[in-house]
Formats: structure tokens, C-alpha cells, sequence
């Protein structure tokens, strides 16, 4: 699109052109800026300064004594173990299935897409259900999991396993288009001079996505690390066992433990600041999302 | 090459990618999807509509939908205030305020909920002021409905930005060269070419919303028959050990699923052939 590209030099030119300057439009520009701020203030800024005033409502001591506890030093070990497994194993995917669709040209492509996005419209609920009906003691394989003395569902790899489920299309969804505007030239001339595959995806492919790769691991990331719905349903809310910090949070927060749950909370408000930040600065680098 | 289902390619690595993608999908996704419509399809066929019209289910989707729809009905009109404010206007602040845009997004819902009940509360920032005037948000249905506002919220703007960037300036300039006014232009101009991305924008902040739960359970007060969202009955099945109600209800969202998906997709088809014409 030619013309103005900065939001500067458009507000240079609309009040250039006649008829811009005029009381009534000044007036309705202050109104809408005024209108948007009061409702970005009311629904995020005030929640966000509230996570903060709460978690520190009894002072800084009390603040950091809330992390003393073990249980939710246990919270916050198994977030982040489960974001440790999760999040690699839905980047190798998202980079697998990138490379299958945004490369070649098949069959009911659009149709794998579509199975790919599903998880993003099903209710974190369902999410968790699903495992549950799986795995649960009534479930398909529930007898021969309990034969073989396997929990999954209220344990470890049922937390893991509904996480995987609602971060699934994170990194392919991102990925997918990306690698299908950047095109195959590049990586079929590096076939075509000799190069190995891994080779070309690693010198060739990778260096070109990477940006696009860190955009959307750290948004999956802080979606692993923040799910409460699909994880609250199996985790079966064992304290201290297989409580993540977003259960966790619920539990001390219906405790009226205030300064405990917004002290948890503010945790992972930060960890939502940073990935923002981060995704700020990727897409200054020059990183357009499509 | 007929007969192949893909076109030639000098890639390596296709059968690999192709096999570990369906793989994946098919462990991680349709395999527990299809438990759920089993187990669902496994029960008396009377039951299941029992199960699914009872007053306490269907009252539970009146709110759900009622809730989800004005939520999205709400960010259509306040979104496209923002989206506009922030593709048209400079002002202090504005880089800043397009990034925390997607705060819902980053933002664990656990952690929005708790935020949104204590802001609202009848003792909260907010709520304080609002209790005077007889509005009471936290634990009410209007509570429900901030709830998924803001979860809803970063779709419709970030579907409605590069809407509005793409109104094609000239035409503005042009129609207001052969006399037309402001509001004219808004309505001719502007809003045919920003439909489809507001319509799309709604479609996703009505699909994320109704399935909501972790923002909504704190401030919904949960009462059977009154403040009780689709999935909170899911899950309250499922500690009653009652799997194939919750199934059966699972179904009901996850037929909802699917028909927002075909919804969205039918959305961004229709605008992308009006962008063609149009060019």
C-alpha cells in the first residue's frame, strides 16, 4: 500500500486535508482515544495494578513468605516441569507439520490445517474431559492402566498430556504461513548443489524462521504455563502434588488466602509481561505477523 | 503424475513430516476427541437427550450463549474503537497501549478472574462505584459477561487493525472531493470494507468465550439454575463421577466447536472474495 506508513505522517496528512481541523473532528478523535483508554483501563490496567496491590497488600515480608510454602514452591516446580515438556515437544511438531504443509503441495492439505487449528475453538473443559474418558478409571484403557499400575489422569502425564492438547496449534499455526510466503528456492537450490536435508533446514530454513519460531514458542509457552481449564479437570487438585500455579492459585484464593493467591498470580502476571515484551521486540526486528 | 496425490517436489523429508504430523495429530487430538463422541454415542439414545435438555443444562446454555454473544457483541463496538484509535490516531502512549492489547491472550485466566472479582467486587476499585447505582457485576451475570469481554477483547481488534489499514485512503479522499461527509464516507466506504474482519472478530471472541471457564468461575458465583456456565456443569458431572453426563454435555460444546470453526472459516472465504472483487 503506498502512501503514509507511520501513524505520524497519517496524522500529518489528515490535518493537511480540508475540512480535517475543524472543532467537531478533534472533538471525535478525543472522544474515541478517550473511550478506548477508559475501556482498556477499566478491563486490563485496573485487574493487572489490582494482581500487585493485593499480592503486596501486607507488605513486602508477607509477599515473600507466600513463596516460603512448599506448596506452592511445589506449584511452581511442576508448572514449570510441565512447560518443559510440552513446550519442546509442540515446537518439534509445529516445525514438523510447517515444513510438511508450507513445503509441498498435497491432497486434503487444507483439511490437515483445519484438524490442526481444532483444539483452539474446543472449551479447556472439553480439553481436560477428553483425557479423562481416556485414561480416567472408567475409560478406554483405565483396567489396564490400573493393571499395569499407571496413573496418568490426576498425575504428571495427564496435566502434560491436556496442555499439549489446547497449546497444540500454537507453533504450526504460526509457522505454516510463514514458511509458505518465504517460498522454496532457497532450500531447493541448497538440494540441488548437494546439500543434505537436515543441512538445508538447519543453514538454510532455520535461520529464516527464527524470529517467526521465537514469536510463537514464547506465546505457547506462557499458555502451557498459565492453562487452567483442561488441567484443573485432570488433575484431580492433589495440594502440593498436582497442583500447578494456576490451581493453585484457586485453591488459596477459596481459602481467602488473598496475599498467597495474588502473590502467585503476580508470578505469572509477569511471566504475561515478559512474554509481551518479548513479542514486542520481535516483531520491532522487523518480524510481521500474518 | 497422475494419480499422485501431491506434486513433485526435489524437498526431502515429505513421507517423514507427513507421517510424525498425522501421527501427532492423531494421538494428541482425534483419538481423545473421538473417546468423548463415543462415549457419548454409547448411551441410551433417551438418555442423552435427557441428559442434554435438562432445565439445569439448557439454563446453563442460555447464560453461556447469552453471555458469550453480548461479550462479543460489546468488543465489536468498543474493538473496532480501539482498532481505530490505534491504526488512525497518534497520541501518548500508543505503541504501549497497541502491545498490552494482547495481554488477554499472555495472561493466565485463572489470574484475569481473581483480578476481575477483586476490581469488581462490591468493595473493589470499581465496583464501589457501581454498587451505589444498583449494578452489581461480581457474581451476577454482568460479571459473566466482563469476563468474557475481556478474554475476547485482543480478537476483535487484532482481526479489525489490518482491516482498517487496508481502506484504501484515496477513496476516502475521493469521496469527500465529490462532497460527501464524514459520516457518509464512515458508512459507504469504511465499514463495507471492515465487515468481514468485524464479523470474523466477533465469530472468534463468541467461540473463545463460550467455552470459557478459568476467568469465569471466580466471578460468576456459580449458583445452579442462575450463574452456572456450560462448563462449569461439566466438570461438576465429573466430580459426581457421572462421566457419560459429562460427555454427553461435552458433546453438545464440542458440536458448538465445530460449528463456530465452519463459521469462521465461511467468514474469511466470503471476505477474501470480497477483497478480489473489490481490486
Amino acid at each position: 500500500m503506498a502512501g503514509p506508513s507511520t501513524s505520524a505522517e497519517l496524522a500529518a496528512e489528515l490535518a493537511s486535508r480540508p475540512g480535517h481541523t475543524n472543532l467537531r473532528s478533534t472533538l471525535v478523535r478525543w472522544l474515541l482515544i478517550g473511550i478506548s483508554l477508559s475501556f482498556l483501563g477499566a478491563l486490563l490496567a485496573a485487574p493487572l495494578f489490582a494482581v500487585f496491590a493485593t499480592a503486596i497488600s501486607k507488605g513486602w515480608a508477607a509477599y515473600f513468605q507466600s513463596f516460603a510454602d512448599p506448596d506452592t514452591r511445589a506449584a511452581i516446580r511442576l508448572t514449570l516441569t510441565t512447560a518443559a515438556i510440552v513446550v519442546p515437544l509442540n515446537t518439534v511438531f509445529g516445525i514438523t507439520a510447517a515444513w510438511c504443509i508450507g513445503k509441498f503441495e498435497f491432497k486434503g492439505k487444507s483439511f490437515l490445517i483445519t484438524l490442526i487449528d481444532l483444539p483452539l475453538a474446543v472449551s479447556p473443559v472439553v480439553s481436560g474431559l477428553i483425557y479423562v474418558l481416556l485414561f480416567g478409571l472408567n475409560g478406554w484403557f483405565g483396567a489396564w492402566l490400573q493393571e499395569h499400575d499407571i496413573s496418568i489422569v490426576y498425575a504428571l502425564p495427564g496435566i502434560v498430556l491436556a496442555t499439549m492438547f489446547v497449546t497444540f496449534p500454537y507453533v504450526a499455526r504460526e509457522l505454516v504461513p510463514l514458511m509458505q510466503q518465504l517460498g522454496n528456492d532457497e532450500e531447493e537450490a541448497a538440494i540441488t548443489l548437494g546439500a543434505g536435508g537436515w543441512f538445508t533446514f538447519f543453514r538454510v530454513t532455520l535461520p529464516r524462521i527464527r524470529w517467526g519460531l521465537v514469536y510463537c514458542v514464547i506465546l505457547c509457552n506462557a499458555r502451557a504455563m498459565g492453562e487452567f481449564g483442561a488441567v484443573s479437570v485432570v488433575s484431580g487438585n492433589i495440594r502440593g502434588l498436582t497442583t500447578t500455579m494456576p490451581l493453585h492459585i484457586e485453591i488459596l484464593y477459596n481459602e481467602y488466602n488473598f496475599v498467597g493467591a495474588f502473590a502467585v498470580a503476580s508470578m505469572l502476571s509477569m511471566l504475561a509481561v515478559v512474554t509481551l515484551i518479548i513479542k514486542t521486540l520481535v516483531e520491532r526486528s522487523g518480524y510481521r505477523r500474518r | 503424475m497422475k494419480g499422485d496425490y501431491r506434486e513433485p517436489n526435489v524437498l526431502p523429508g515429505f513421507g517423514i513430516t507427513l507421517g510424525f504430523t498425522t501421527f501427532f495429530l492423531c494421538a494428541i487430538v482425534l483419538l481423545p476427541l473421538s473417546a468423548l463422541v463415543l462415549k457419548a454415542a454409547g448411551m441410551d439414545f433417551a438418555r442423552f437427550i435427557e441428559v442434554i435438555t435438562s432445565p439445569r443444562a439448557v439454563a446453563s446454555y442460555r447464560l453461556s450463549f447469552g453471555a458469550a454473544m453480548l461479550a462479543a457483541g460489546v468488543n465489536m463496538v468498543f474493538g473496532f474503537a480501539i482498532a481505530w484509535t490505534l491504526t488512525r490516531y497518534d497520541f501518548p502512549g500508543r505503541k504501549i497501549i497497541d502491545a498490552i492489547i494482547d495481554m488477554p491472550f499472555a495472561l493466565p485466566t485463572a489470574v484475569s478472574g481473581i483480578a476481575l472479582t477483586t476490581v469488581f467486587a462490591a468493595n473493589g476499585w470499581i465496583g464501589q462505584y457501581l454498587e451505589p447505582m444498583g449494578i452489581k457485576v461480581a457474581y451476577t451475570w454482568l460479571g459473566i459477561t466482563v469476563a468474557l469481554t475481556l478474554i475476547g477483547m485482543p480478537f476483535v481488534v487484532r482481526t479489525v487493525q489490518p482491516a482498517l489499514a487496508e481502506v484504501q485512503r484515496d477513496l476516502e479522499d475521493a469521496a469527500e472531493t465529490l462532497g460527501a461527509g464524514r459520516f457518509y464516507v464512515f458508512r459507504r466506504i469504511i465499514v463495507p470494507t471492515v465487515m468481514p474482519a468485524l464479523l470474523t472478530g466477533f465469530t472468534l471472541a463468541f467461540a473463545r468465550a463460550v467455552g470459557e471457564y478459568g476467568s469465569v468461575i471466580f466471578i460468576a458465583g456459580n449458583m445452579p439454575m442462575k450463574t452456572e456456565i456450560t462448563p462449569l456443569l461439566i466438570v461438576i458431572r465429573l466430580e459426581e463421577f457421572d462421566y457419560a453426563g459429562a460427555a454427553a454435555l461435552g458433546c453438545v460444546m464440542l458440536a458448538i466447536s465445530f460449528v463456530m470453526l465452519l463459521a469462521i472459516n465461511l467468514l474469511q472465504v466470503w471476505g477474501r472474495q470480497r477483497m478480489t472483487v473489490r481490486r
